[in-house]
């Protein structure tokens, strides 16, 4: 199954530099709050800096899960993250069954950033599209996304 | 496909849809075995798959003389659909939080 990347471009008021720190050590500053994992209230998600770091949510019930991790940091132009998330809404903890999110901050002029996201490599979590394609079992993918789907229709 | 995802989530929005969307994460059902299981009635019930339909949830198909329901096998799809809505709901946040703080706000002409 192949899908296309989704992409998303937004030019932002600020400078590059700016931009690439609320982005990352300020992820938590504007995070939209209704999208997360857990079944508790978020408290917090955090952006690690440098490559390696780890991209997670924790929650009021003291639980943390991983969204994914940093795979290149290149302050104030480029971010890449994987993207642990697969069909289920589950933590699937390999890296090959990953997708990943690109973003890419640029210079348009003085003061003005477009910041550009790409989010790839869908059929990396093909293994969860395959169970979903076998399927008459319960868990189908649709059980994490459906409660958010409801969460989200509901606010 | 732009609205592809609201339509989605308007669907689910209702507490009955969402009763049908569980019962059918079982199996592929039959609206007279859905009407049968839950409080809706079967008139109701052919309603709410007709919007789950039209909002690309589920999918029927004839068997004998019946028409079963079951849920579209393609959960990265819809992984993608969510996606493609929360980097939406995302970088527009982001964008006002990044204004909002910067240092250099209204020190130059955009």
């Amino acid at each position: 199954m192949t899908l296309e990347p989704i992409r998303k471009t937004i030019t932002v008021a600020c400078s590059r530099e700016h931009a690439f720190k609320v982005y990352t050590e300020g992820f938590d500053s504007w995070w939209p709050r209704e999208h997360h994992l857990g079944e508790a209230e978020l408290v917090e998600v955090v952006l690690e800096a440098g490559e390696g770091g780890r991209w997670y949510e924790r929650l009021a019930d003291g639980s943390e899960c991983v969204w994914g991790r940093v795979l290149a940091w290149e302050p104030p132009g480029r971010v890449v993250l994987s993207w642990h998330i697969d069909g289920d809404w589950k933590i699937d903890p390999d890296p090959a069954r990953a997708s990943e999110i690109e973003v890419v901050f640029t210079e348009k002029g003085p003061g003005t950033t477009r910041v550009a996201i790409e989010h790839r490599a869908f059929e990396r979590h093909g293994a969860t599209a395959e169970k979903v394609h076998d399927g008459v079992d319960t868990d189908d993918g649709w059980t994490g996304l459906l409660k958010l789907f409801a969460a989200k229709a509901a606010s | 496909m732009a609205t592809y995802g609201s339509d989605r989530l308007s669907a689910l929005a209702d507490p009955s849809r969402r009763a049908i969307f569980e019962a059918l994460r079982q199996g592929p059902r039959a609206v007279g075995e859905l009407a049968a299981t839950l409080p809706i009635s079967r008139p109701a019930v052919s309603q709410h798959l007709k919007v789950l339909k039209e909002a690309g949830l589920v999918v029927d198909q004839a068997a004998g003389t019946k028409r079963l329901y079951r849920l579209r096998p393609d959960g990265i799809a819809a992984l993608r659909a969510y996606l493609d809505e929360m980097w939406s709901d995302a970088l527009s946040s982001f964008a006002k939080q990044a204004e909002a703080t910067a240092p250099d706000r209204g020190s130059e002409e955009p």
